[in-house]
Protein backbone atom coordinates (compact mmCIF):
# COMPACT_ATOMS: atom_id res chain seq x y z
CA UNK A 1 0.00 0.00 0.00
CA UNK A 2 2.92 2.38 0.54
CA UNK A 3 3.52 4.87 3.30
CA UNK A 4 0.90 7.27 4.51
CA UNK A 5 1.13 10.74 2.96
CA UNK A 6 0.48 13.50 5.49
CA UNK A 7 -0.37 16.07 2.81
CA UNK A 8 -3.10 16.53 0.25
CA UNK A 9 -3.81 19.54 -1.95
CA UNK A 10 -7.33 20.84 -1.47
CA UNK A 11 -6.83 23.37 -4.26
CA UNK A 12 -8.13 26.90 -4.65
CA UNK A 13 -6.69 30.29 -5.42
CA UNK A 14 -6.13 33.45 -3.36
CA UNK A 15 -5.53 36.99 -4.58
CA UNK A 16 -4.85 40.36 -2.98
CA UNK A 17 -4.49 43.83 -4.48
CA UNK A 18 -3.27 46.90 -2.56
CA UNK A 19 -4.61 50.37 -3.32
CA UNK A 20 -3.71 53.82 -1.99
CA UNK A 21 -6.20 53.60 0.90
CA UNK A 22 -7.79 50.14 0.56
CA UNK A 23 -6.88 46.50 0.11
CA UNK A 24 -8.85 43.78 -1.69
CA UNK A 25 -8.37 40.17 -0.56
CA UNK A 26 -10.23 37.39 -2.36
CA UNK A 27 -10.31 33.59 -2.48
CA UNK A 28 -12.56 31.00 -4.08
CA UNK A 29 -14.66 28.74 -1.86
CA UNK A 30 -14.15 25.33 -3.45
CA UNK A 31 -12.65 22.52 -1.38
CA UNK A 32 -11.42 19.62 -3.52
CA UNK A 33 -9.61 16.35 -3.09
CA UNK A 34 -8.28 14.49 -6.09
CA UNK A 35 -10.93 14.84 -8.79
CA UNK A 36 -13.79 15.25 -6.28
CA UNK A 37 -15.34 18.39 -4.85
CA UNK A 38 -15.87 18.07 -1.10
CA UNK A 39 -17.82 21.28 -0.70
CA UNK A 40 -18.57 24.40 -2.74
CA UNK A 41 -18.86 26.72 0.22
CA UNK A 42 -15.69 26.72 2.33
CA UNK A 43 -13.97 29.98 3.24
CA UNK A 44 -10.20 30.28 2.91
CA UNK A 45 -10.14 33.73 4.44
CA UNK A 46 -9.31 34.56 8.07
CA UNK A 47 -9.77 37.98 9.65
CA UNK A 48 -6.73 38.13 11.90
CA UNK A 49 -7.05 41.78 12.96
CA UNK A 50 -9.42 44.56 11.94
CA UNK A 51 -7.07 45.85 9.23
CA UNK A 52 -5.40 42.56 8.42
CA UNK A 53 -6.84 39.64 6.44
CA UNK A 54 -5.19 36.36 5.47
CA UNK A 55 -6.16 34.19 2.53
CA UNK A 56 -4.52 30.76 2.26
CA UNK A 57 -4.82 27.82 -0.10
CA UNK A 58 -3.14 24.42 -0.12
CA UNK A 59 -3.75 21.65 2.39
CA UNK A 60 -6.82 22.67 4.35
CA UNK A 61 -5.82 20.89 7.59
CA UNK A 62 -2.61 22.97 7.70
CA UNK A 63 -4.38 26.15 6.52
CA UNK A 64 -6.93 25.98 9.34
CA UNK A 65 -4.28 25.10 11.93
CA UNK A 66 -2.08 27.98 10.71
CA UNK A 67 -4.93 30.50 10.76
CA UNK A 68 -5.97 29.34 14.25
CA UNK A 69 -2.35 29.59 15.44
CA UNK A 70 -1.99 33.15 14.14
CA UNK A 71 -5.35 34.19 15.59
CA UNK A 72 -4.25 32.96 19.01
CA UNK A 73 -0.89 34.75 18.76
CA UNK A 74 -2.65 37.95 17.74
CA UNK A 75 -4.82 37.74 20.83
CA UNK A 76 -1.76 37.34 23.05
CA UNK A 77 -0.19 40.38 21.32
CA UNK A 78 -3.34 42.38 22.04
CA UNK A 79 -3.19 41.43 25.70
CA UNK A 80 0.51 42.35 25.93
CA UNK A 81 0.54 45.56 23.87
CA UNK A 82 -3.02 46.82 24.40
CA UNK A 83 -3.56 47.24 20.66
CA UNK A 84 -4.37 45.09 17.65
CA UNK A 85 -1.52 43.82 15.47
CA UNK A 86 -0.69 45.93 12.43
CA UNK A 87 -0.49 44.24 9.04
CA UNK A 88 3.31 44.51 8.73
CA UNK A 89 3.70 43.04 12.23
CA UNK A 90 1.42 40.14 11.33
CA UNK A 91 3.41 39.70 8.11
CA UNK A 92 6.59 39.05 10.09
CA UNK A 93 4.75 36.79 12.54
CA UNK A 94 3.37 34.70 9.69
CA UNK A 95 6.82 34.33 8.17
CA UNK A 96 8.29 33.23 11.50
CA UNK A 97 5.41 30.81 12.15
CA UNK A 98 5.91 29.19 8.75
CA UNK A 99 9.67 28.89 9.12
CA UNK A 100 9.24 27.36 12.56
CA UNK A 101 7.95 24.28 10.72
CA UNK A 102 10.66 24.44 8.08
CA UNK A 103 11.29 20.67 8.31
CA UNK A 104 7.62 19.60 8.26
CA UNK A 105 6.01 22.59 6.55
CA UNK A 106 2.52 23.97 6.67
CA UNK A 107 1.42 23.20 3.13
CA UNK A 108 -0.25 26.59 2.90
CA UNK A 109 0.19 29.23 0.22
CA UNK A 110 -0.60 32.57 1.77
CA UNK A 111 -1.48 36.06 0.76
CA UNK A 112 -1.79 38.62 3.56
CA UNK A 113 -3.57 41.90 2.87
CA UNK A 114 -4.56 44.95 4.82
CA UNK A 115 -3.67 48.53 5.68
CA UNK A 116 -0.28 49.49 7.07
CA UNK A 117 0.19 51.93 9.97
CA UNK A 118 -0.13 54.88 7.53
CA UNK A 119 -3.47 53.61 6.24
CA UNK A 120 -2.01 52.63 2.87
CA UNK A 121 -2.88 49.29 1.28
CA UNK A 122 -0.30 46.51 1.68
CA UNK A 123 -0.05 42.97 0.36
CA UNK A 124 2.45 40.36 1.49
CA UNK A 125 2.98 37.17 -0.46
CA UNK A 126 4.51 33.95 0.93
CA UNK A 127 5.79 30.54 0.00
CA UNK A 128 5.15 27.47 2.16
CA UNK A 129 8.22 27.95 4.36
CA UNK A 130 7.91 31.64 5.15
CA UNK A 131 9.91 33.59 2.60
CA UNK A 132 7.89 36.76 1.98
CA UNK A 133 7.83 40.06 0.22
CA UNK A 134 5.69 43.18 0.36
CA UNK A 135 4.16 43.79 -3.07
CA UNK A 136 1.34 45.74 -4.66
CA UNK A 137 -0.61 42.59 -5.57
CA UNK A 138 -0.25 38.81 -5.61
CA UNK A 139 -1.96 35.51 -6.35
CA UNK A 140 -1.22 32.12 -4.74
CA UNK A 141 -2.67 28.66 -5.19
CA UNK A 142 -3.62 26.36 -8.05
CA UNK A 143 -4.88 29.16 -10.31
CA UNK A 144 -2.09 31.62 -9.48
CA UNK A 145 -0.11 30.92 -12.64
CA UNK A 146 -3.21 31.78 -14.66
CA UNK A 147 -3.91 35.00 -12.76
CA UNK A 148 -0.50 36.60 -12.18
CA UNK A 149 0.20 37.39 -15.88
CA UNK A 150 -3.16 39.15 -16.15
CA UNK A 151 -2.56 41.09 -12.94
CA UNK A 152 0.96 42.04 -14.10
CA UNK A 153 -0.47 43.37 -17.35
CA UNK A 154 -3.38 45.29 -15.79
CA UNK A 155 -1.66 46.70 -12.73
CA UNK A 156 1.49 47.68 -14.62
CA UNK A 157 3.92 46.71 -11.89
CA UNK A 158 7.05 48.91 -11.98
CA UNK A 159 10.31 47.05 -12.47
CA UNK A 160 12.01 46.15 -9.18
CA UNK A 161 15.28 47.28 -10.79
CA UNK A 162 14.28 50.94 -10.94
CA UNK A 163 16.04 53.46 -8.72
CA UNK A 164 14.62 55.19 -6.74
CA UNK A 165 12.22 52.34 -5.95
CA UNK A 166 8.71 52.94 -7.30
CA UNK A 167 5.58 52.18 -5.36
CA UNK A 168 3.80 49.03 -6.57
CA UNK A 169 0.48 50.06 -5.03
CA UNK A 170 -2.12 50.58 -7.73
CA UNK A 171 -3.74 53.96 -8.40
CA UNK A 172 -6.95 52.14 -9.43
CA UNK A 173 -10.16 52.91 -7.57
CA UNK A 174 -11.61 50.38 -5.13
CA UNK A 175 -14.44 49.36 -7.47
CA UNK A 176 -12.05 48.97 -10.43
CA UNK A 177 -9.80 46.73 -8.33
CA UNK A 178 -12.78 44.59 -7.26
CA UNK A 179 -13.87 44.30 -10.91
CA UNK A 180 -10.37 43.18 -11.86
CA UNK A 181 -10.48 40.53 -9.12
CA UNK A 182 -13.82 39.27 -10.44
CA UNK A 183 -12.38 39.10 -13.95
CA UNK A 184 -9.24 37.16 -12.99
CA UNK A 185 -11.29 34.67 -10.99
CA UNK A 186 -13.70 34.15 -13.87
CA UNK A 187 -10.71 33.53 -16.15
CA UNK A 188 -8.88 31.14 -13.82
CA UNK A 189 -12.14 29.22 -13.20
CA UNK A 190 -12.32 28.42 -16.93
CA UNK A 191 -9.07 26.51 -17.00
CA UNK A 192 -8.19 25.49 -13.43
CA UNK A 193 -10.32 22.56 -12.24
CA UNK A 194 -9.67 23.40 -8.60
CA UNK A 195 -10.95 26.99 -8.83
CA UNK A 196 -14.63 27.80 -9.07
CA UNK A 197 -18.04 27.71 -7.32
CA UNK A 198 -17.87 31.09 -5.55
CA UNK A 199 -15.37 33.84 -4.86
CA UNK A 200 -15.37 35.59 -1.51
CA UNK A 201 -14.10 39.17 -1.85
CA UNK A 202 -13.14 41.17 1.24
CA UNK A 203 -12.33 44.88 0.95
CA UNK A 204 -10.52 46.58 3.82
CA UNK A 205 -10.49 50.35 4.01
CA UNK A 206 -10.55 53.18 6.52
CA UNK A 207 -14.13 52.43 7.54
CA UNK A 208 -13.54 48.74 8.24
CA UNK A 209 -14.11 45.69 6.08
CA UNK A 210 -16.81 44.68 3.65
CA UNK A 211 -17.47 41.23 2.21
CA UNK A 212 -19.25 40.04 -0.92
CA UNK A 213 -19.65 36.64 -2.60
CA UNK A 214 -19.83 36.25 -6.38
CA UNK A 215 -20.95 33.06 -8.13
CA UNK A 216 -18.44 31.32 -10.40
CA UNK A 217 -18.73 28.38 -12.78
CA UNK A 218 -19.42 25.18 -10.91
CA UNK A 219 -17.90 22.73 -13.37
CA UNK B 1 8.78 23.24 -7.11
CA UNK B 2 10.09 21.61 -3.99
CA UNK B 3 6.78 21.00 -2.28
CA UNK B 4 4.64 19.64 -5.14
CA UNK B 5 2.80 16.84 -3.42
CA UNK B 6 0.64 14.25 -5.23
CA UNK B 7 -2.82 15.67 -5.68
CA UNK B 8 -4.87 12.55 -5.02
CA UNK B 9 -6.53 11.83 -1.74
CA UNK B 10 -5.61 8.20 -1.30
CA UNK B 11 -2.87 8.94 1.24
CA UNK B 12 -1.24 5.69 0.26
CA UNK B 13 1.32 7.05 -2.19
CA UNK B 14 4.98 7.31 -1.26
CA UNK B 15 5.68 10.14 1.14
CA UNK B 16 8.53 12.52 0.40
CA UNK B 17 8.84 13.52 4.03
CA UNK B 18 11.40 11.54 5.97
CA UNK B 19 10.21 10.63 9.46
CA UNK B 20 12.76 9.12 11.78
CA UNK B 21 11.30 6.29 13.82
CA UNK B 22 12.90 5.46 17.14
CA UNK B 23 14.19 1.93 17.66
CA UNK B 24 11.40 -0.51 18.47
CA UNK B 25 8.64 1.96 17.52
CA UNK B 26 6.20 1.57 14.70
CA UNK B 27 3.84 3.93 12.98
CA UNK B 28 0.56 3.15 11.28
CA UNK B 29 1.36 2.08 7.73
CA UNK B 30 -1.98 0.83 6.42
CA UNK B 31 -5.43 -0.11 7.72
CA UNK B 32 -6.42 -3.74 8.41
CA UNK B 33 -10.10 -4.10 9.33
CA UNK B 34 -12.04 -1.44 7.47
CA UNK B 35 -15.59 -0.17 7.15
CA UNK B 36 -16.81 1.33 3.90
CA UNK B 37 -18.94 4.40 3.17
CA UNK B 38 -21.06 6.39 5.61
CA UNK B 39 -23.68 8.80 4.29
CA UNK B 40 -25.56 11.51 6.16
CA UNK B 41 -27.86 14.41 5.46
CA UNK B 42 -29.75 17.14 7.29
CA UNK B 43 -33.53 16.95 7.27
CA UNK B 44 -36.40 18.81 8.93
CA UNK B 45 -36.03 17.47 12.47
CA UNK B 46 -32.28 16.91 12.55
CA UNK B 47 -29.71 14.71 10.89
CA UNK B 48 -30.01 11.23 9.43
CA UNK B 49 -26.98 8.96 9.06
CA UNK B 50 -26.63 5.51 7.48
CA UNK B 51 -24.03 2.89 6.66
CA UNK B 52 -23.71 -0.86 6.24
CA UNK B 53 -22.76 -3.16 9.08
CA UNK B 54 -19.78 -4.82 7.44
CA UNK B 55 -16.07 -4.67 8.23
CA UNK B 56 -13.60 -6.12 5.74
CA UNK B 57 -10.13 -7.55 6.28
CA UNK B 58 -8.61 -6.70 2.94
CA UNK B 59 -10.78 -8.51 0.42
CA UNK B 60 -12.36 -10.83 3.01
CA UNK B 61 -15.70 -9.84 4.51
CA UNK B 62 -14.65 -10.58 8.09
CA UNK B 63 -17.36 -9.05 10.27
CA UNK B 64 -20.98 -8.71 9.21
CA UNK B 65 -22.66 -7.12 12.23
CA UNK B 66 -20.60 -4.15 13.15
CA UNK B 67 -22.10 -0.85 14.35
CA UNK B 68 -20.29 2.00 12.66
CA UNK B 69 -22.63 4.71 13.92
CA UNK B 70 -22.75 5.62 17.60
CA UNK B 71 -24.37 8.32 19.73
CA UNK B 72 -22.10 10.90 21.36
CA UNK B 73 -23.45 12.77 24.35
CA UNK B 74 -27.06 13.94 24.06
CA UNK B 75 -26.80 15.88 20.84
CA UNK B 76 -24.65 14.05 18.32
CA UNK B 77 -24.05 10.98 16.19
CA UNK B 78 -20.67 9.82 14.92
CA UNK B 79 -20.21 7.55 11.92
CA UNK B 80 -16.85 6.19 10.79
CA UNK B 81 -15.35 4.51 7.77
CA UNK B 82 -11.80 3.17 7.64
CA UNK B 83 -9.90 1.25 10.30
CA UNK B 84 -12.41 -0.12 12.80
CA UNK B 85 -10.03 -0.41 15.75
CA UNK B 86 -9.16 3.29 15.36
CA UNK B 87 -12.89 4.05 15.51
CA UNK B 88 -13.12 2.11 18.78
CA UNK B 89 -10.19 4.17 20.08
CA UNK B 90 -11.97 7.39 19.07
CA UNK B 91 -15.10 6.23 20.91
CA UNK B 92 -12.95 5.78 24.04
CA UNK B 93 -11.60 9.36 23.64
CA UNK B 94 -15.15 10.62 23.22
CA UNK B 95 -16.27 8.74 26.34
CA UNK B 96 -13.53 10.47 28.34
CA UNK B 97 -14.50 13.81 26.81
CA UNK B 98 -18.22 13.48 27.52
CA UNK B 99 -17.55 12.15 31.02
CA UNK B 100 -15.30 15.03 32.06
CA UNK B 101 -17.76 17.46 30.48
CA UNK B 102 -20.58 15.85 32.49
CA UNK B 103 -18.54 16.02 35.71
CA UNK B 104 -18.42 19.83 35.48
CA UNK B 105 -22.11 19.55 36.31
CA UNK B 106 -22.72 23.05 34.99
CA UNK B 107 -25.80 22.39 32.90
CA UNK B 108 -23.78 22.63 29.69
CA UNK B 109 -23.35 19.74 27.32
CA UNK B 110 -21.14 19.25 24.29
CA UNK B 111 -22.91 19.89 21.01
CA UNK B 112 -22.00 18.50 17.56
CA UNK B 113 -19.93 21.56 16.65
CA UNK B 114 -17.76 21.13 19.73
CA UNK B 115 -17.31 17.39 19.17
CA UNK B 116 -16.41 17.98 15.53
CA UNK B 117 -13.85 20.58 16.53
CA UNK B 118 -12.36 18.21 19.13
CA UNK B 119 -12.14 15.34 16.63
CA UNK B 120 -10.53 17.61 14.03
CA UNK B 121 -7.78 18.54 16.46
CA UNK B 122 -7.27 14.88 17.47
CA UNK B 123 -7.02 13.70 13.84
CA UNK B 124 -4.72 16.56 12.83
CA UNK B 125 -2.42 16.07 15.80
CA UNK B 126 -2.12 12.35 15.15
CA UNK B 127 -1.28 13.14 11.51
CA UNK B 128 1.44 15.50 12.73
CA UNK B 129 3.01 12.59 14.65
CA UNK B 130 2.86 10.40 11.52
CA UNK B 131 0.61 7.99 13.44
CA UNK B 132 -2.86 8.69 12.01
CA UNK B 133 -6.19 7.35 13.11
CA UNK B 134 -7.09 5.83 9.77
CA UNK B 135 -10.73 6.99 9.57
CA UNK B 136 -13.09 9.35 7.85
CA UNK B 137 -15.51 10.54 10.51
CA UNK B 138 -18.99 11.98 10.03
CA UNK B 139 -20.37 14.09 12.85
CA UNK B 140 -24.02 15.11 12.92
CA UNK B 141 -26.35 16.56 15.51
CA UNK B 142 -28.82 19.17 16.71
CA UNK B 143 -28.38 21.60 19.53
CA UNK B 144 -30.07 24.76 20.66
CA UNK B 145 -28.01 27.80 19.71
CA UNK B 146 -28.54 31.56 19.58
CA UNK B 147 -30.72 31.16 16.47
CA UNK B 148 -32.85 28.33 17.87
CA UNK B 149 -32.39 24.61 17.14
CA UNK B 150 -29.28 24.43 14.98
CA UNK B 151 -28.64 21.34 12.88
CA UNK B 152 -24.99 20.52 12.24
CA UNK B 153 -23.30 18.05 9.93
CA UNK B 154 -19.58 17.81 9.26
CA UNK B 155 -16.78 15.49 8.29
CA UNK B 156 -13.12 15.08 9.20
CA UNK B 157 -10.66 12.74 7.51
CA UNK B 158 -7.49 11.04 8.68
CA UNK B 159 -5.17 13.96 7.98
CA UNK B 160 -7.43 16.60 9.46
CA UNK B 161 -9.25 17.98 6.42
CA UNK B 162 -12.67 19.04 7.73
CA UNK B 163 -15.76 20.85 6.55
CA UNK B 164 -19.49 21.32 7.15
CA UNK B 165 -22.20 20.58 4.62
CA UNK B 166 -25.86 19.71 4.23
CA UNK B 167 -24.96 16.21 3.07
CA UNK B 168 -21.83 14.12 3.62
CA UNK B 169 -20.50 10.83 2.31
CA UNK B 170 -17.18 9.09 2.96
CA UNK B 171 -15.13 6.71 0.86
CA UNK B 172 -16.95 5.44 -2.20
CA UNK B 173 -19.97 7.43 -1.15
CA UNK B 174 -18.07 10.55 -2.19
CA UNK B 175 -18.11 9.36 -5.79
CA UNK B 176 -21.42 7.47 -5.94
CA UNK B 177 -23.76 9.02 -3.35
CA UNK B 178 -22.81 12.72 -3.37
CA UNK B 179 -23.97 13.31 -6.98
CA UNK B 180 -27.41 11.90 -6.03
CA UNK B 181 -27.53 13.95 -2.84
CA UNK B 182 -26.52 17.14 -4.63
CA UNK B 183 -29.28 16.65 -7.19
CA UNK B 184 -32.08 15.55 -4.87
CA UNK B 185 -31.46 17.00 -1.41
CA UNK B 186 -33.56 19.95 -0.36
CA UNK B 187 -34.09 21.92 2.81
CA UNK B 188 -36.51 20.53 5.45
CA UNK B 189 -37.20 17.06 4.06
CA UNK B 190 -39.50 14.88 6.14
CA UNK B 191 -38.07 11.79 7.79
CA UNK B 192 -39.72 9.50 5.22
CA UNK B 193 -38.34 11.54 2.30
CA UNK B 194 -34.89 11.55 3.89
CA UNK B 195 -34.94 7.77 4.39
CA UNK B 196 -35.99 7.26 0.77
CA UNK B 197 -33.12 9.39 -0.45
CA UNK B 198 -30.64 7.63 1.85
CA UNK B 199 -31.85 4.22 0.66
CA UNK B 200 -31.44 5.28 -2.96
CA UNK B 201 -27.77 6.09 -2.21
CA UNK B 202 -27.23 2.91 -0.17
CA UNK B 203 -28.59 0.83 -3.04
CA UNK B 204 -26.18 2.37 -5.55
CA UNK B 205 -23.33 1.71 -3.13
CA UNK B 206 -24.48 -1.87 -2.65
CA UNK B 207 -24.45 -2.50 -6.39
CA UNK B 208 -21.20 -0.76 -7.13
CA UNK B 209 -18.98 -0.85 -4.01
CA UNK B 210 -17.29 -4.21 -3.73
CA UNK B 211 -16.82 -3.93 0.03
CA UNK B 212 -20.44 -3.08 0.90
CA UNK B 213 -22.93 -5.65 2.18
CA UNK B 214 -26.72 -5.84 2.14
CA UNK B 215 -27.26 -5.08 5.81
CA UNK B 216 -27.72 -1.46 6.80
CA UNK B 217 -28.37 0.68 9.81
CA UNK B 218 -30.06 4.03 9.73
CA UNK B 219 -29.70 6.42 12.64
CA UNK B 220 -31.25 9.77 13.34
CA UNK B 221 -30.56 12.55 15.79
CA UNK B 222 -33.20 15.10 16.75
CA UNK B 223 -33.90 17.32 19.73
CA UNK B 224 -35.42 14.24 21.39
CA UNK B 225 -32.10 12.40 21.19
CA UNK B 226 -30.39 9.75 19.11
CA UNK B 227 -32.13 6.68 17.65
CA UNK B 228 -30.20 3.91 15.95
CA UNK B 229 -32.62 1.62 14.14
CA UNK B 230 -32.10 -2.16 13.98
CA UNK B 231 -30.32 -3.47 10.86
CA UNK B 232 -32.30 -4.34 7.73
CA UNK B 233 -31.72 -5.21 4.07
CA UNK B 234 -32.66 -3.58 0.80
CA UNK B 235 -34.29 -5.31 -2.13
CA UNK B 236 -31.94 -5.73 -5.06
CA UNK B 237 -32.71 -6.66 -8.63
CA UNK B 238 -30.53 -9.16 -10.46
CA UNK B 239 -33.08 -10.44 -13.00
CA UNK B 240 -31.30 -9.24 -16.11
CA UNK B 241 -31.25 -11.42 -19.22
CA UNK B 242 -27.48 -11.25 -19.42
CA UNK B 243 -27.19 -12.82 -15.97
CA UNK B 244 -29.49 -15.76 -16.79
CA UNK B 245 -27.01 -17.76 -18.83
CA UNK B 246 -23.73 -15.86 -18.69
CA UNK B 247 -21.76 -18.13 -20.97
CA UNK B 248 -24.37 -18.09 -23.76
CA UNK B 249 -22.83 -16.52 -26.83
CA UNK B 250 -19.28 -16.95 -25.53
CA UNK B 251 -16.97 -18.03 -28.38
CA UNK B 252 -14.86 -21.08 -27.47
CA UNK B 253 -13.10 -21.57 -24.15
CA UNK B 254 -10.97 -18.46 -24.52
Amino acid sequence: MGRFDPYENNGGTCVAIAGTDYCVVAADTRLSVGYSILTRDHSKIAHLADKCVLASSGFQGDVKALQKNLSAKELVYEHNHNKKMSCPAMAQLLSNTLYYKRFFPYYAFNVLGGLDSQGKGCVFTYDAVGSYERTGYSAQGTGAALMMPVLDNQLKSPSPLLLPARDAVTPLSESDAVDLVKDVFASATERDIYTGDKVEIVVINRSGSHRECIELRKD
Amino acid sequence: MAWQQPMDGSHASGSKVAAADGPGTQRTQYPYVTGTSVIALKYKDGVIMACDTGASYGSTLRYKSVERIKAVGKHSLIGASGEFSDFQEILRYLDELTLSDHMWDDGNSLGPKEVHSYLTRVMYNRRNKFDPLWNSLVLGGVKKGPKGEEKYLGMVNMIGTHFEENHIATGFGNHLAIPILRAEWCEDMTFEEAVKLVEKCLLVLLYRDRSSINKFQIAKITTEGATIYPPYSLKTHWGFAAFENPSKGAVGSW
